[in-house]
């Protein structure tokens, strides 16, 4: 434990700018994952336990895209689209089966398309690490900021991941389809019987998850290197910024990423040994005071 | 009350019969498949990784010793019979490891085993040859106490990988002439958070201290294994602002390790030396990789300079579609060690008939330092193989200028090593 050094932190602009800059950059790419999780069980009710390998898939797209265009700004839409693509077929002909099932069977079925999707990616791009690259524009110095260093391209990373969850919470709140997505998280017979086509939504808001998660690894692709089973290191984590943020709610998700962020951030300078079960020891004092999350609802 | 009169085979069976006949099916079960020893085919099971995180690992494992296969094949096989390599996927999990062992062996026919291995699963397998009477060759296990601990001695296991403590040395020699040579004192280390990061650093640190007293370690981050992001323990370089740095860190968690901390520019005034850069998919993987770095060799088919070694590259090459990793070559290598055996024992396959050719076994090898490449007798461990560090350059060969440590004086450091930790 140092608490000297993380008072020293504090006090210190340079340090202090860098280490939240740290927290917004691992905060911000959680949220994204996160938010596509908390989406799909916010309206779906369903626990989408292999929504890391949309995070793989994502990567990969935007990979193989910018390996063809060059361009960076196709390989993000590569990676968002593709996801969601995958995502929609995926919950149409397996997760639409179990949908009020048994929870160990979502379990297998979940586990089974982290296998499949695994082994489809080795097979098309093989087995050995690979990494998209950093855009040109982005190949530059870090910017300076009172003695604090943030990469350019972690600037746009986070500007791009603050506008998709802008445009998302505008979208759920602000929209006519999000008051119809809200409805269909309270009541789906109710939506059904006023003629809209819920499993048409269900495909859809399930979609726009992945494309979440499939985005989240598109922006990581030229930071992160690529594996097959590379979903799993993210996997984790973003069950517990769903669960600090609480279960279905996008706010949470936000909030909860940004607090994990930062609890990294400045837990590797204060408690080098243990940023890991920092993380946990959150969770469980959320879960001890506010059992539903930061921003779950409250059970009647 | 009846009494079954039924007819059939087991009518006719008296009950000594049948307790016989079970107890001679039970000891069939139990002990490993021979039916193939006589067969034309001398079939060799490999445990290795094929899916997830590292599979890498062992899908260049399997190549290479398939193209050391088909090439002892080509030019005739083993006293008229032909190698074959039966793999199994471990998935990485020990338990897997030892299980899909006992089946490649019982229940596949093979007579050999390649351990294809990471450490985890490496002294699982391990445990597994205690049992039997069949030769193993780990060929990815690089913890040195797999075969410097006496209490874990196999008589028919043998290791053909670099080794930790032998790394450890020649980086400690290498890294401490250059901290002396340019006054790098404070250091810092970024490696894995568990059991191989840690004793490697703790390796690494022992030597480089011994050879250079004066250097201090000002901060040391463990991030966990397989961890998508590294931003927090270097902005925390940033932070310490150390001369030097030491990595453990391996395979995909390198490369991300690296782009990341290009992002931040940190190579420009920290020096680093890294167990693992070297390894050709890594250095491959990574877009902007700095100059300068220093790394261990993992492998080169420019080091050794010889042309068995280039042409070795090429081989595997032309059928791995990539260039050969460190494991690669420990495979391969293995490969030739055990047709070598077969050779000399006339294509016998039993365990200790092999394990007594192969205790201090010496081979003409690509990968040999000097001529030969030994099975050490004492210990059953490969010596003799490449532990020199070299300096990073961004394009093909990506590693240049390697310095070679002596291996006299790694050995003469292994000992006392060994003596310490009361292996010796």
């Amino acid at each position: 434990m140092n608490l000297d050094v993380l008072a020293g932190c504090f006090a210190s602009a340079s340090c202090a700018v860098t280490q939240v800059s740290t927290g917004l950059i691992v905060g911000m790419l959680l949220f994204l994952v996160a938010s596509g999780l908390s989406l799909i069980f916010g309206v779906l009710g369903v626990v989408n336990f292999a929504h890391g390998a949309f995070y793989m898939l994502g990567a990969y797209f935007a990979f193989l895209c910018f390996e063809r265009t060059g361009s960076f700004v196709a390989a993000l839409v590569a990676g968002a689209v593709g996801a969601g693509i995958v995502g929609v077929l995926f919950e149409r002909f397996f997760m639409s089966k179990v949908y009020g099932r048994d929870l160990l069977m979502q379990l297998l079925v979940c586990y089974a398309a982290i296998l499949i999707f695994d082994d489809l990616v080795k097979i098309l791009f093989g087995a050995e690490y690979k990494l998209m690259g950093m855009p040109e524009s982005f190949a530059t110095a870090p910017v300076e900021i009172a003695g604090g260093f943030i990469p350019s391209y972690y600037i746009f990373m986070l500007g791009m991941s603050l506008g998709i969850g802008l445009l998302l919470w505008l979208g759920i709140n602000r929209t006519r389809l999000g008051k119809v997505i809200r409805a269909l998280a309270i009541n789906p017979q109710m939506v059904g019987a006023l003629g809209i086509n819920t499993r048409l939504l269900y495909a859809g808001v399930f979609g726009l998850g992945c494309a979440l998660a499939g985005t989240a690894g598109a922006l990581a692709a030229p930071v992160r290197s690529l594996t097959p089973g590379m979903g799993l290191s993210v996997l984790i984590e973003s069950f517990i910024v769903t669960v600090i943020g609480g279960m279905g709610s996008i706010p949470g998700a936000l909030a909860a990423a940004l607090l994990i962020g930062l609890t990294r951030a400045f837990g590797a300078i204060g408690f080098p040994l243990f940023v890991d079960g920092l993380m946990f020891a959150l969770m469980g004092l959320v879960l001890i005071l506010r059992p539903t999350g930061l921003f779950g609802a409250r059970a009647a | 009350m009846t009494r079954h009169t039924q007819a059939g085979p087991a009518a006719t069976l008296g009950r000594r019969t049948l307790l016989g006949a079970a107890a001679a099916g039970a000891a069939m079960l139990a002990r490993p498949h021979v039916a193939g020893a006589q067969a034309k085919v001398i079939r060799v099971g490999m445990p290795t990784i094929l899916s997830g995180r590292v599979a890498i690992l062992g899908t260049s494992s399997r190549t290479a010793v398939q193209y050391a296969f088909s090439r002892i094949n080509e030019a005739g096989g083993l006293g008229g019979r032909s190698l074959e390599l039966v793999e199994r996927d471990s998935k990485g999990r020990p338990d897997e490891a030892a299980k899909v062992t006992r089946d490649l062996i019982n229940n596949d026919g093979c007579e050999l085993i390649i351990d294809g291995e990471a450490s985890s699963g490496g002294f699982a397998v391990h445990e597994v040859i205690r049992d039997l009477p069949v030769l193993c060759i780990h060929t990815n296990s690089e913890t040195s106490s797999l075969t410097a601990d006496p209490k874990l001695h196999v008589k028919t296991a043998f290791r053909c990988a670099r080794q930790g403590i032998h790394d450890a040395v020649a980086g400690g020699v290498y890294a401490s002439a250059i901290s002396k040579q340019r006054g790098l004192k404070r250091w810092m280390t970024c490696s894995p958070d568990y059991a191989y990061g840690r004793d490697n650093t703790a390796e690494f640190l022992e030597f480089i201290k011994k050879f250079d007293p004066s250097i201090e370690v000002v901060d040391q981050v463990w991030p966990r294994l397989f961890a998508p992001d590294y931003t927090e323990n270097i902005t925390k370089a940033l932070q310490v602002r150390p001369q030097a740095m030491y990595s453990a860190l391996w395979g995909g968690d390198l490369v991300s390790f690296i782009e990341q901390s290009n992002l931040y520019r940190i190579f420009g005034n920290i020096t680093l030396f890294s167990s693992s850069l070297g390894d050709p998919p890594v250095l491959t993987a990574i877009k902007q990789l700095p100059p300068g770095l220093h790394t261990a060799y993992r492998y080169n088919r420019n080091y050794p300079d010889k042309p068995s070694n280039t042409a070795f590259a090429d081989g595997f090459a032309s059928l791995a579609k990539h260039e050969p990793t460190n494991w690669a070559w420990q495979n391969y290598v293995a490969a030739q060690f055990i047709a070598e055996a077969l050779k000399r024992t006339n294509g016998r396959t039993e365990g200790a008939a092999l394990a007594a050719e192969l205790k201090g076994m010496a081979l003409d090898s690509p990968l040999a330092v000097g001529d030969k490449l030994t099975l050490r007798d004492t210990d059953h461990t490969l010596i003799g193989y490449p532990t020199a560090w070299g300096r990073t350059v961004p394009k093909a060969p990506f590693v240049e200028g390697f310095v070679p440590v002596e291996w006299s004086q790694v050995l003469e450091m292994e000992a006392e090593w060994k003596q310490r930790k009361g292996y010796a």
